[in-house]
């Protein structure tokens, strides 16, 4: 019984030493006086207002990524219990108490920490030495750039811990896969592979490129795979089943389940609402749902409406009408009818409320029972204050000449009839006898006359319009867009008394229909859609970078600079590291073409192994360094020196791959070996001096003099701020 | 059964009664499968015959090699196609396509007889290039050129306006220049037979792909008009035959007709980039090509590595070399060509108008180097940039300091005169006992505008548009301000102390207390600033022409003038500006928010089309659509061939044991059908990652290749499926399959070929209308 007593418990536990030190070395460099400067720094005056709406669980939307880079940093503010009450409006403010600088800036400094590591795992994976492999650590270690970077509330230390870890377990994965696939190791790096890869997506959306890398290495190796004729056609199926579901169904699943962590946090209204459709809106708590709580459903004959157009670009807005007519003479000569002017007004006004009304009866209220409208019914509307029907004609709109100008008609005796009847016509319609419902139903107006389909042109009207926006009536509709759509977003039934009370009897669930018919996918699509497609308009930035700057290094970013010691903090990269990268990269892509060519002629320098061995690393390293670094040429959007930090980290990876290799292969015999390692243990030192002599503009301390400052100034495009006495 | 077992073989199923007699050269089998690498060896007399001329695909080569074994037999009774079996059997269906193919794009060529939809642009351009005149187009000018052409040989004198779409050309003579268009339009047909003879030696294949081509209204309402597509696709497709054309005569490299469809490539591919950028993923298709094949000669241990400089070097003269002369050419011809000033010029900087018979730059005589005194106007080096400018009225309250307005001014006028001067002493230096003092690269210089004496001025208020740059202002009285009216004068690219050139040196104003540079930002200021250009002091220091200036006019009395004719840019100069005005010309044509604009995504499924002509019901009608059972068919064939790819390759990775037959279907869907597929893509995929309006018009080129895919899909996939039968059996699938597709093809087309031809009458949308019940799309608006 107790027969297990009889063998001792034995536990043995290897560790490696090297592993341990790096862990260490990595936590105090990255860790070490975290807390300062006391004030926000660069680019955390960006995620700060997020990281307040987390904690105020107010809804927002960025359109700079996917949502689960913010909540990480929010939940280091949820551990230093933070309360939200921050205004981040200024880079250079101090902070108040209630902000928990420390654990703020924790999650990112501790992944910028593990990266070190992570570095030299991945070179022993890749089958290089452990030497090779704490040289790669060390160069992460030193590098100016990333300490920076991930000493503050920032993303992209947190980006690249991701993608590093997803690089790693693929490697381990790969490796175990030879000798023991399916076991619970292969199963777990497999798995976490496609958990870290969804994590980089979702921190930012550049990690799709390494996602998108390792994709390929894998679809590479399962081809192989499905070439080796040993397996048995089943083995290969699972095989290939277990990829597809690790790489693509977890990382997905994961991506989703990061918007509805994000969706359930942020229930409550706030400063983007007006961004999201109604149905959205109404969704959250407070805003709009308190407005439309306990409105009718069912749009009748007679029922008052605020109508808001759908696309709502350039900004969200509701038709709209008002006492002024359109001029007579435009400024460039041509002529209006001079009727009531219709509008698009981005604010709520008693101005916006429509009511529809039955052409065939003169009826303003809903009548007993309401009669619903449907699609393809005729309607006129009614402007409430101004009682004039929404109409339109052969007259050119006034900024869009090929369209029809809608008014709202007046009658002036004159050859001008009024034109006024509409067909609603339910987009999202499910059959053709769907019901006009608030908020949910998207509507296209098309004039019964002439077919014109009411639209917002996105133009701004001049002054005489008041700035609001032009209602155009589209002759010629091309299809199926947004910005004729229209849904209805306040409604209320005609004023009679006993309606009222029916009203309330009838219609009083109507809000909760409406919150449930939005479900989550319904929820993500929108946002989604929403944050990739919103833009901000160009912005210009001291510090922005063109791709091309970046390899050089030719531009830095001042991050932060105290006005009164002259302290500050800088995006300074070691110069020698970069350049020994650079180098890196151009030795190896030289030296592998030239194998390449040498090869297919059937010369082989290298054995196959070494060869191997080459093209696979240089495949990982050089090809995560293409992948993070050549989009950026596609791209509009401003651009700084921190976005090439991801590719870096793959070149840096890339040098002690080269260095290894020149000394296997290269040098044949002692004495050239023995000069390339003291050539290489000066270089190390060179590389910590340079590390040194950098750090004050790193860590933001010990304040430097003014000619400390210029003697740093190593290259003249970088903007070092000398404070003139 | 022992014989049916023979018989299934394919291709070489006994006897005449095979069937796929159409299969030429196929039955030669070492000869077409590789055609690089071993069978070069025993290839003595290669498909490559040198009698066949430039048509290297050895196509004579039809009779089936017998088995050793099997006796000899008569030769086989008549059947359907038993004259294709003659020397006529491939010049005959050709010959029949080709006419065909004129007939359907030369049909009712001159309805309607107005401008159609963007005849309007090139018909006009084509007139500047009668009547000699500049002007500025997004796209290379091979096309219009070859418009201009056309017209002119065909009598039509440059006179008529082109002014917009609807206008009748009345007496004007424009059936020239659309004959022409046709006519490269029509060759299209026979250039896809050919090319998909070539790579699938398969008959029914290359006429499917004809058929195909021949009866989709949409490239026949593209091939009708006065437009650029036709021409671009003429080339695009002569690229790609000579292409594969010169890749069969790999077996005799060097020979004559080796040279000549190699250069031939090269030359299409100089047509196909002049006359639009789009050109340039046919470049890429050729060179990706072409790299796999050098690949593959690389691979050929045979070959010396001599031989091997001799391909690599045969090909970069043909295909790089050749092709960068004739464009370089193009434009040589059409700066020559437009010798007139015209609507182009302000495009272009004041040294490239200065080229111009008719600018007023042109034949200008003023001093060559700035000198501090002299009386100029700067231009800004944006495209279309104005001149600085100022004027006595002040910014209004609440924009910045209410100073004097400076603006960017589009026209000449006095108000854009400034006076170069000293920062630092107010000297006349026109007084003549003053000596000449010239202005020099990093002088701090102070501005004055001649007409108001204010001193141009900068200051950290923010500028009335762009919110983060600085004001610009018109400053202090009769040339007496303050510190912020120094500038310090700048050339991009040239050394401290040398001195400043007129019209050719590009100018950067910094300002000296706050460090910013003088730019024009391009954004039209409100009724205050009547309507002129913002200009602005940027503190960004970016490298972009919105923040250069060049100087234009120059007065200085002191001076010896010079003729401009000194300073006329080279012919290097003028090609590279041309084309970065293009390139950004290009990107400025970005769509608007609120306008429904074609997606890629709605091109291959036929989403909707263009109007070409025609709105109401009594206008003549005409409608670029696809012929929508082609187009889905294409669709259709798209999955199908990935499908068919995908298994045959794994398949073969796994080793799966296949016959003979198999092996060279999958061979010619692998590899033929791979490098067709890989145009589609390359003609397809980068229009999603475009930001600038795109058209429907823009997948035709993809569509050709979608096109000639399902020729060769379906044929293989009817070969494969005849092949699991027994053979009379397959033959008859095989037989009525293809002669069914081409019936569906035909029958289509004659449903919808009034989008092509021209519809009068009641609108689709109306019930009456016979096109009611072809209305399968809501978004089809005929």
């Amino acid at each position: 019984m107790l027969g297990f007593l009889k063998q001792p418990v034995m536990v043995t536990a290897e560790i490696n030493v090297n592993l341990v030190a790096l862990t260490v070395m990595g936590l105090l460099n990255r860790l070490w006086a975290l807390s300062y400067p006391q004030a926000v720094v660069f680019d955390e005056v960006y995620y700060g207002q997020f990281v307040s709406l987390y904690m105020k669980r107010i809804f927002f939307v960025d359109d700079s990524g996917p949502p689960f880079g913010h909540m990480l940093l929010a939940f280091g503010g949820y551990l230093g219990g933070f309360d939200g009450n921050f205004l981040w409006n200024r880079i250079g403010a101090e902070y108040s108490m209630n902000v928990p600088v420390w654990s703020l800036r924790l999650l990112p400094a501790l992944t910028g920490a593990l990266c070190v590591p992570l570095a030299y795992q991945i070179l022993v994976e890749l089958h290089f030495s452990h030497c090779a492999a704490f040289g790669a650590a060390l160069l992460i270690l030193f590098e100016n750039s990333l300490i920076t970077q991930s000493r503050l509330m920032l993303l992209e230390s947190v980006l690249i811990f991701f993608i590093l870890l997803a690089i790693l377990s693929y490697l381990k994965f790969y490796n175990l896969q030879k000798c023991s696939p399916f076991t619970a190791g292969w199963w777990f790096w497999l798995l976490l592979t496609g958990v870290a890869c969804s994590c980089a997506v979702g921190v930012k959306y550049m990690g799709l490129f390494t996602y998108m890398l390792l994709l390929a290495i894998a679809g590479v190796h399962s081809w192989h795979l499905i070439g080796d004729q040993t397996l048995s056609n089943v083995s290969v199926l699972c095989h290939l089943l277990a990829r597809g579901l690790a790489l693509v169904v977890v990382p997905v699943a994961m991506y989703l389940s990061f918007f509805y962590v994000h969706l359930t946090l942020l229930y409550r209204s706030g400063p983007h609402d007006q961004i999201m459709t109604s149905a959205f809106q109404a969704s959250l708590e407070g805003g709009l749902a308190r407005i439309t709580q306990g409105q009718p459903l069912e749009i009748a004959y007679g029922s008052q409406i605020t109508l808001r157009n759908v696309l709502g670009k350039p900004m969200p807005c509701w038709l709209h009408s008002h006492k002024n007519t359109y001029p007579i003479r435009y400024e460039n000569g041509r002529g209006s009818s001079h009727q009531q002017q219709v509008t698009c007004y981005p604010f709520k006004d008693v101005n916006n409320w429509w009511i529809v009304k039955d052409p065939g009866m003169q009826q303003l209220v809903v009548s007993n029972p309401p009669r619903p409208v449907r699609h393809g019914h005729i309607v006129q509307l009614v402007h409430g204050i101004t009682t004039r029907y929404l109409n339109t004609h052969d007259v050119a709109a006034p900024l869009s000449p090929h369209s029809q100008e809608i008014s709202c008609y007046i009658d002036y005796n004159i050859s001008m009839p009024s034109q006024n009847l509409w067909r609603v016509e339910i987009v999202n319609r499910e059959s053709d006898t769907d019901v006009w419902k608030t908020i949910l139903s998207e509507v296209r107006f098309v004039h019964v006359n002439t077919s014109a389909v009411l639209k917002l042109s996105g133009a701004s009207l001049p002054e005489w319009g008041y700035r609001q926006l032009e209602i155009i009536g589209e002759k010629l509709s091309k299809g199926y867009h947004q910005s004729m759509l229209w849904n209805v977003e306040e409604h209320r039934y005609g004023k009679s008394q006993e309606q009222k009370e029916r009203e309330v009897e009838l219609h009083s669930p109507t809000q909760a229909d409406i919150s449930k018919n939005l479900s989550f996918m319904a929820r993500f699509t929108e946002l989604q859609w929403k944050i990739l497609t919103l833009k901000n308009e160009d912005t210009e930035h001291k510090y922005s970078s063109s791709p091309l700057d970046w390899i050089t290094m030719d531009t830095n970013i001042a991050y932060w600079f105290h006005p009164i010691s002259g302290a500050q903090i800088h995006l300074i990269g070691n110069v020698l590291t970069w350049a020994s990268a650079n180098v890196a990269t151009f030795v190896y892509v030289c030296l592998f073409l030239w194998y390449l060519l040498r090869r297919r002629r059937k010369i082989c320098d290298i054995p196959e192994d070494a060869w191997r061995l080459w093209v696979s690393a240089g495949g990982l390293c050089v090809g995560g360094w293409a992948v993070n670094y050549l989009p950026f040429f596609m791209m509009e959007k401003t651009l700084f020196l921190y976005h090439y930090l991801p590719a870096l980290t793959f070149q840096i990876l890339l040098i002690p791959v080269v260095l290894q290799h020149l000394t296997d292969h290269l040098c044949r015999s002692q004495l050239p070996k023995n000069a390339f390692s003291a050539l290489m243990v000066a270089w190390f030192s060179s590389i910590y001096l340079v590390y040194r002599t950098f750090s004050p503009l790193t860590y933001g301390e010990p304040t430097l003099s003014a000619a400390e400052l210029r003697a740093l100034r190593w290259k003249d495009s970088w903007d070092i701020l000398i404070r003139k006495h | 059964m022992p014989c049916e077992g023979t018989r299934l073989r394919f291709p070489s199923c006994p006897t005449a009664r095979t069937p796929f007699p159409l299969v030429p050269c196929a039955v030669v089998p070492s000869r077409r499968r590789l055609p690089r690498v071993g069978a070069r060896m025993t290839l003595a007399a290669g498909c490559c015959q040198a009698e066949s001329g430039p048509r290297c695909g050895g196509l004579r080569q039809r009779r089936p090699r017998r088995p050793a074994g099997e006796p000899s037999r008569p030769s086989p009774p008549p059947r359907a196609w038993a004259p294709l079996e003659a020397p006529v059997g491939v010049w005959a269906p050709l010959a029949f396509v080709t006419l065909l193919s004129f007939a359907s794009r030369f049909y009712r060529l001159s309805e309607p007889p107005h401008v159609c939809w963007d005849e309007t642009h090139f018909g006009k351009m084509g007139s500047y290039y009668i009547n000699r005149t500049f002007f500025f187009d997004v796209h290379p000018p091979l096309g219009k050129m070859l418009i201009g052409l056309a017209g002119y040989l065909s009598g039509y004198n440059g006179t008529f306006p082109f002014q917009k779409p609807g206008d009748r050309y009345e007496h004007h003579n424009y059936i020239g220049m659309r004959g022409f268009c046709a006519f490269l339009g029509s060759c299209l047909v026979p250039f896809a037979y050919l090319t998909v003879l070539e790579l699938s030696k398969s008959l029914s294949a290359a006429l499917l792909a004809a058929s195909i081509l021949i009866f989709d209204t949409g490239c026949i309402t593209l091939s009708q008009y006065i437009l650029l597509d036709p021409i671009l696709m003429f080339f695009l497709m002569g690229a790609v035959l000579s292409m594969v054309k010169y890749n069969s005569c790999a077996d005799r490299p060097f020979s004559a007709s080796w040279w000549f469809w190699l250069s031939l490539t090269g030359v299409n591919l100089a047509g196909a980039i002049g006359v639009k950028f789009v050109g340039l993923f046919v470049v890429l298709l050729v060179g990706l090509n072409t790299v796999y094949d050098l690949w593959e000669l690389l691979g050929d241990l045979s070959l010396s590595l001599v031989t091997l400089g001799k391909h690599l070097l045969a090909r970069v003269f043909c295909l790089i070399l050749l092709p960068l002369v004739l464009y370089t050419a193009q434009f040589a011809v059409h700066f020559a060509v437009l010798s007139k000033s015209g609507p182009g010029d302000g495009f272009f900087s004041s040294a490239f108008q200065s080229r111009l018979i008719g600018n007023n730059l042109h034949n200008v005589s003023v001093p060559e180097h700035l000198a501090y005194g002299s009386v100029i106007t700067m231009k800004n080096l944006r495209m279309a940039g104005g001149y600085l400018h100022s004027h006595w009225h002040l910014y209004p309250e609440g924009v910045g300091a209410r100073q004097q307005q400076v603006t960017a001014y589009l026209h000449k006028d006095l108000n854009n005169l400034w006076v170069i001067k000293k920062h630092d002493s107010n000297t006349d230096h026109l007084d003549p006992s003053c000596s000449v003092e010239f202005v020099r690269h990093g002088d701090v210089i102070r501005l004055e505008h001649k007409e108001t004496s204010r001193n141009l001025h900068s200051h950290q208020h923010e500028a009335p548009m762009t919110r983060k740059h600085f004001q610009v202002t018109g400053y202090g009285i009769n040339g007496t301000g303050d510190a912020n009216d120094f500038w310090r004068i700048e050339m991009v690219g040239r050394k401290a102390g040398k001195r400043i050139k007129v019209l050719r040196s590009q100018i950067r104003l910094t300002h000296l207390a706050t460090g910013c540079i003088l730019g024009s930002s391009g954004k039209t200021l409100p009724k205050w600033g009547w309507e002129q250009v913002e200009v602005t002091c940027t503190p960004y220091v970016k490298e972009t022409p919105n923040a250069l200036w060049n100087v234009e006019d120059h007065i200085n009395p002191k001076l010896p003038n010079i003729s401009l004719d000194v300073l006329k840019p080279s012919f290097p100069e003028i090609l590279l500006e041309s084309h970065m005005v293009m390139i950004r010309g290009n990107s400025g044509l970005k769509p608007k928010e609120n306008e429904v604009t074609s997606k890629p995504w709605h091109w291959p499924i036929n989403y909707q089309g263009l109007r070409f002509s025609g709105v109401n019901e009594t206008d003549y009608r005409v409608y670029l659509l696809g012929n929508p059972v082609v187009w889905w068919l294409n669709l259709v064939t798209i999955g199908l061939y990935l499908l068919m790819a995908t298994c045959a390759i794994v398949a073969m990775k796994r080793g799966v044991q296949l016959t003979a037959e198999f092996k060279e279907l999958s061979e010619v869907l692998l590899h033929s059908g791979g490098k067709i597929m890989l145009g589609w893509l390359l003609h397809y995929l980068p229009f999603f990652m475009m930001g600038r309006v795109l058209y429907f018009h823009h997948y035709f080129p993809a569509m050709l290749f979608s096109s000639m895919l399902t020729g060769i899909t379906w044929d293989t996939l009817l070969k494969f499926c005849a092949g699991r039968l027994s053979c009379s059996m397959g033959r008859r699938v095989y037989t009525y399959g293809t002669l069914a597709l081409m019936l569906l093809i035909v029958y289509s087309f004659y449903l919808f070929h009034p989008l092509s031809y021209g519809m009068v009458g009641p609108m689709a949308s109306d019930p009456n209308s016979p096109m009611t019940g072809l209305r399968w799309l809501e978004s089809w608006e005929f």
